[in-house]
């Protein structure tokens, strides 16, 4: 029988967006709502006094709230990864300043009044003293003796320290090996840039109550959070992400924003709005990445790899936002082995407080650190043995027969074929007549660069207990009800809450095909905690293998009832009945049928249900996973380096993806579309930049370049599809694997194409110039002492 | 990224618009306001008066008037860029006007206001400056006429003084045999040029360069023309290896600027190859008439 599943149904979600028809947080307008500003520290560190009085004084000023007006009425803002064996300390962060700011955009006060421009001017006229202090914004200086101290409580400003692998075990590696690599690698602070910045409108509801809508990954979480910050039972506080204009991770924390606007609401007895200007999303959403790696890789002169060792320092900004301690760790640290079958791994991470804006999940959230450093030191490694890098790749993958795969770091990767990966890419990018040609514009003094990628992820986060072993201060589950009205329409009610990703249509192609129900009759509700069910929301590439196990379970339970009832209808022996388009009917017997409606009718009605059936049709499940999923594949990437301007010109990139099972092909690519403009981003053009004295001077798209259309290539997009053994869909996450894949694709194919001149590694963003300087540098000296 | 409070006057017509600037002092004018109201919603800026010319009809079109081209202040840069003419006979001002921002900006933001604005990494001034436009100056007092060499003084700084709107540019043909290019590198992030050049060339009854014009922006507080480039080109056969050996000096009596994107000595660098590369680029069109 054909099935939706496996076909590019076009995306529900897009007309109402595309017509802007969409409902968005900024879209919601109530009677007698008034507008929230917050005044931001100019300053990175400095002792301030705030003097509220003359805003107070405005026409059109409801209220000023400082530090001292919360004070024991709302809560710090919590850290909710407490990663284990880390000495991992907290800082309590106030939802305002108190007496000290620590990073340039840290909330100092906030204005309410009657109308938006009104707050801003308020704003604006209150005055606050600044007795500067010294700061610090490079992690690596803030661990030097005698730095300023972002925290009195974090001596050495050393928020954790944290090890996984097996240190004395990689040290004899390394000390036994006949090769040895090291590369500093500065995975660069990213700015997550969604386009709909963050927005809040908190409304009093009787009794003390609350709804907030808010720009959430994860509505849930934000409730929980919330009322424990607002001291408000989760019964009286209704959190709704509508519409959400982009995320990747930057809307998973709760901020001291939202929380205020909810306290105001509570305090004055009226909708409050605020909406993030672009110029504050810049310094007061959470930036990204931002590690500084000394690595190292051992092995044989036969290509084998041995050993990997990781020094990494990374900036976690003035406080540790809602999940950032995982970052760097946990999703960092224990895929370091990507594809590869070695024997030796030892990570180290030391977390630093900065005066910088905390960093945390950003698309791929320390998957793409790790990722990026194997990747280019299998290359370098290759390189240094005089060995192609693919055949070096080859020699070392987790063979496809030794799945499950335990790796030293103790993740156990659930099924893959990574050779197979790799092969296709090779294949669809020619890669062997590609190296004759790189070989012939050589000798032309052009520069043609092949880069290759074979990444290992680790997503869908994940199973609970894994969770409360690494400290997530959560469950990790999902919920799914799947609720058949009389008229046979489909309510799919998730605990998940995607946004852009397209499960308000895969989930509806999946349950369509499990109930025999029209597509068009399934619809997904998400978003508002008062309509779905508990769920831990939208990230780590979890919702379709996580949220989709849920929504698969509740589905097959409603269509067994539905079987099971219309076998009872037609007078048949439950196993007799099958499903043919759409109707339900004893096998070879078609001319007999109901439709599912039909069925759901006589559910719902309850005049001649078989006995002990319940009345109704609906059913719901909780899933949680067994283990993480492991989407894994091969993006190769063909560069030519301008030998005049040093500009990267992106002449092929292929992207071979393995999530498992695929639902929706359309959407599988729309998804590796985004990431691998975001992992381009990284690798060409983005970069958050701290000056000396401490302010960020990438604080508008002035000057931060994110990836535009007529910068990006044309991605060819290919996919093998090894299911994952242990959700029920065999379904992967693929929300991530694009940023994850293609920056160090980029990055090893310039090297590559500079490997002439001796170039073992250039730093990121690669702009024109650094690259132009790297090949002026090369003309006048011998390759070997040319390092970039 | 909510402007001060300010007030708004929409004028009808030119006269009405320099008595509105004169009763206001700091009073600016807005047209299509791609330049001003970013400046205003950052806080960058605080006027108390926007005098609106945008339904100045007379301030207008794009047109050719005893062989000069015109441009209005309000003409759009899209009006430039598909103009027919322009493309023809002002080609690099055409292709400078096509580099402008994105399509809404290009039909939403005018000549005008670009010039008046006074951004040296803008693209029209680059090429107005090679045309030797004419920039004509309204105010209380009358009109006055500004050479486009005396027109740009510093970042955003222009010979525009209190109450004056500029109207219009006017610019000469570059005559027969003769053509002109327009080369960019722009700022990933804000598309505003790195570098742009714009370069013009005339050619003898021999094939070789007669005149030659290079303007170049971007890499300075002011847009300039490279004099000493200039003169190396006449009298040579205006081929790539010709035009890049003209073109090392293009910084004479110039002092490059630097910024966190691209340093000084990049600028410079990518500044003569783009110049190098117009100037044949517009030689080559000069040859093939």
């Amino acid at each position: 029988m054909p099935t939706l599943f496996g076909t590019p149904v076009r995306r529900r979600e897009d007309a109402r967006l595309i017509r802007g028809e969409g409902l968005y947080t900024d879209d919601v307008r109530l009677p007698d709502m008034v507008y929230a500003a917050f005044v931001r520290s100019t300053h990175p560190s400095a002792r301030i006094r705030v003097d509220a009085s003359a805003a107070r004084a405005l026409p059109g000023v409801l209220a000023v709230f400082t530090a001292d007006d919360v004070a024991g009425r709302v809560g710090d803002v919590p850290t909710a990864w407490l990663v284990p064996d880390s000495g991992l300390r907290t800082p309590p962060r106030p939802v305002l300043a108190r007496d000290v700011v620590r990073y340039v955009g840290e909330p100092i006060a906030m204005v309410v009044a009657r109308t938006r421009a009104l707050a801003a001017d308020a704003a604006s006229a209150v005055n606050v003293a600044y007795e500067p202090l010294p700061h610090v914004t490079d992690a690596r200086a803030a661990l030097a003796p005698g730095a300023p101290q972002v925290h009195a409580g974090v001596p050495g400003n050393v928020l954790f320290t944290w090890h996984a692998g097996d240190r004395e075990a990689t040290d004899r590696a390394f000390a036994e090996a006949e090769v040895e690599v090291s590369l500093s690698i500065r995975n660069q602070r990213l700015v997550p840039a969604a386009m709909e910045p963050r927005t809040a409108v908190a409304a009093p509801t009787p009794e003390g109550g609350l709804t907030l809508w808010t720009t959430s990954q994860n509505p849930h979480i934000a409730r929980f959070v919330l009322s424990g910050m607002l001291s408000l039972s989760e019964q009286r506080l209704r959190v709704v992400a509508p519409d959400v204009g982009g995320g990747f991770g930057s809307k998973i924390p709760v901020y001291p924003d939202e929380a205020m606007v909810a306290h105001a609401a509570r305090v004055l007895g009226v909708p409050v709005k605020w909406t993030e200007t672009r110029s504050e999303a810049f310094v007061a959403t959470i930036h990204g990445r931002d590690q500084v790696q000394d690595v190292a890789m051992c092995g044989r002169r036969d290509g084998t790899i041995t050993g990997i060792r990781v020094r990494a320092t990374a900036n976690m900004g003035a406080y540790l936002s809602l999940a950032a301690p995982g970052v760097p760790t946990i999703l960092f640290g224990l895929i370091v082995p990507g594809a590869y079958r070695i024997g030796a791994v030892d990570v180290e991470v030391v977390g630093v407080a900065t005066h910088t804006t905390p960093t945390d999940a950003y698309r791929g959230a320390g998957r793409p650190e790790a990722t990026f450093l194997v990747e280019r030191l299998v290359d370098t490694f290759a390189r240094r043995i005089g060995m192609d890098a693919a055949e070096v790749r080859r020699r070392n993958f987790v063979p496809a027969s030794a799945f499950p795969y335990a790796t030293p770091t103790g993740l156990v990767y659930d099924s893959g074929d990574y050779a197979a990966a790799m092969d296709r890419a090779l294949e669809a990018v020619g890669y062997e007549a590609m190296r004759r040609r790189q070989e012939d514009l050589r000798r032309e003094g052009r520069y043609l660069g092949i880069g290759l990628s074979t990444y290992v992820e680790v997503c869908g986060l994940g199973p609970s207990k894994v969770a409360g072993a690494v400290g997530f201060q959560g469950g990790l589950w999902e919920s799914a009800t799947v609720r058949v009205h009389p008229s046979g329409k489909v309510a799919v009610i998730i605990g998940a809450s995607p946004h852009g990703q397209g499960e308000e249509t895969t989930f509806a192609q999946i349950v369509a095909d499990a109930l025999g129900a029209p597509f068009e009759d399934v619809e997904v509700v998400h978003g508002d905690t008062a309509a779905t069910p508990m769920g831990w929301g939208t990230y780590g590439s979890r919702t379709t293998p996580v949220g989709g196990g849920a929504v698969s379970l509740a589905a097959r339970r409603v269509a067994d009832k539905a079987r099971r009832l219309a076998a009872h209808l037609l007078e048949a022996a439950e196993e007799d009945v099958v499903v043919t388009d759409g109707r339900y009917h004893v096998a070879g017997a078609p001319a007999r049928s109901l439709s599912f409606a039909d069925v759901a009718l006589q559910a719902h009605l309850a005049w001649r249900l078989p006995d002990g059936m319940e009345p109704g049709l609906e059913a719901s499940a909780f899933y949680d996973p067994e283990n993480f999923v492991f989407p894994f594949g091969c993006h190769a990437c063909v560069v030519e380096v301008d030998r005049n301007t040093g500009e990267v010109r992106i002449l092929r990139y292929v992207a071979v993806d393995d999530c498992g099972r695929i639902i929706n092909p359309m959407i599988v690519d729309g998804q590796v579309h985004g990431g691998v403009a975001q992992g381009l981003g990284q690798a060409l053009w983005e970069g958050a930049v701290y000056d000396e004295s401490g302010q960020l001077v990438t604080a508008s798209f002035l000057d931060y370049a994110l990836p535009r259309a007529r910068l990006m290539p044309h991605i060819e997009t290919l996919h093998t599809e090894t299911p994952s053994p242990h959700n029920p869909l065999g379904v992967k996450g693929v929300g991530e694997t694009g940023t994850i894949a293609a920056t160090p694709a980029v990055v090893n194919a310039v090297v590559d194409a500079l490997a002439p001149l001796g170039v073992e590694h250039v730093d990121m963003p690669m702009t024109p110039e650094r690259l132009w300087r790297i090949l002026s540098r090369a003309q006048g000296r011998a390759p070997e002492e040319v390092r970039a | 990224m909510i402007a001060e409070a300010f007030d708004y006057e929409r004028a009808d017509s030119l006269e009405a618009a320099l008595a509105a600037l004169a009763r206001r002092p700091g009073a600016k004018v807005l047209a299509g306001g791609h330049s001003l109201l970013p400046l205003l919603k950052l806080r960058l800026a605080q006027v108390p008066l926007l005098v609106d010319i945008d339904g100045v009809g007379e301030l207008g079109g794009v047109r050719v008037e005893d062989g000069d081209l015109v441009v209005g202040a309000l003409a759009r840069h899209r009006d430039v860029a598909d103009s027919e003419a322009v493309r023809r006979g002002w080609t690099a001002l055409a292709q400078a006007a096509s580099h402008v921002g994105d399509p809404q900006v290009r039909s939403r933001g005018t000549v005008g206001g670009n010039l008046a604005h006074g951004d040296p990494a803008s693209d029209l001034p680059t090429a107005v400056l090679l045309f030797d436009g004419v920039l004509t100056v309204a105010s209380g007092a009358g009109l006055r006429q500004v050479s486009a060499r005396d027109f740009w003084l510093g970042p955003f700084a222009t010979a525009l003084g209190e109450g004056e709107i500029l109207t219009a540019v006017r610019m000469a043909p570059l005559g027969d045999r003769a053509a002109s290019a327009y080369r960019k590198f722009p700022h990933p992030a804000s598309g505003y040029a790195v570098v742009s050049v714009a370069a013009a060339v005339r050619l003898d009854g021999e094939g070789r360069v007669a005149e030659a014009r290079v303007a170049v922006g971007g890499a300075t507080y002011v847009p300039f023309r490279a004099a000493a480039a200039e003169a190396a080109m006449v009298g040579v056969r205006p081929d790539p290896p010709a035009c890049r050996e003209a073109v090392a000096d293009l910084f004479a009596g110039q002092e490059p600027a630097g910024d966190m994107y691209a340093s000084a000595d990049y600028r410079a660098h990518i500044a003569r190859l783009y110049a190098a590369d117009a100037l044949a680029a517009a030689g080559a069109a000069a040859a093939a008439g």
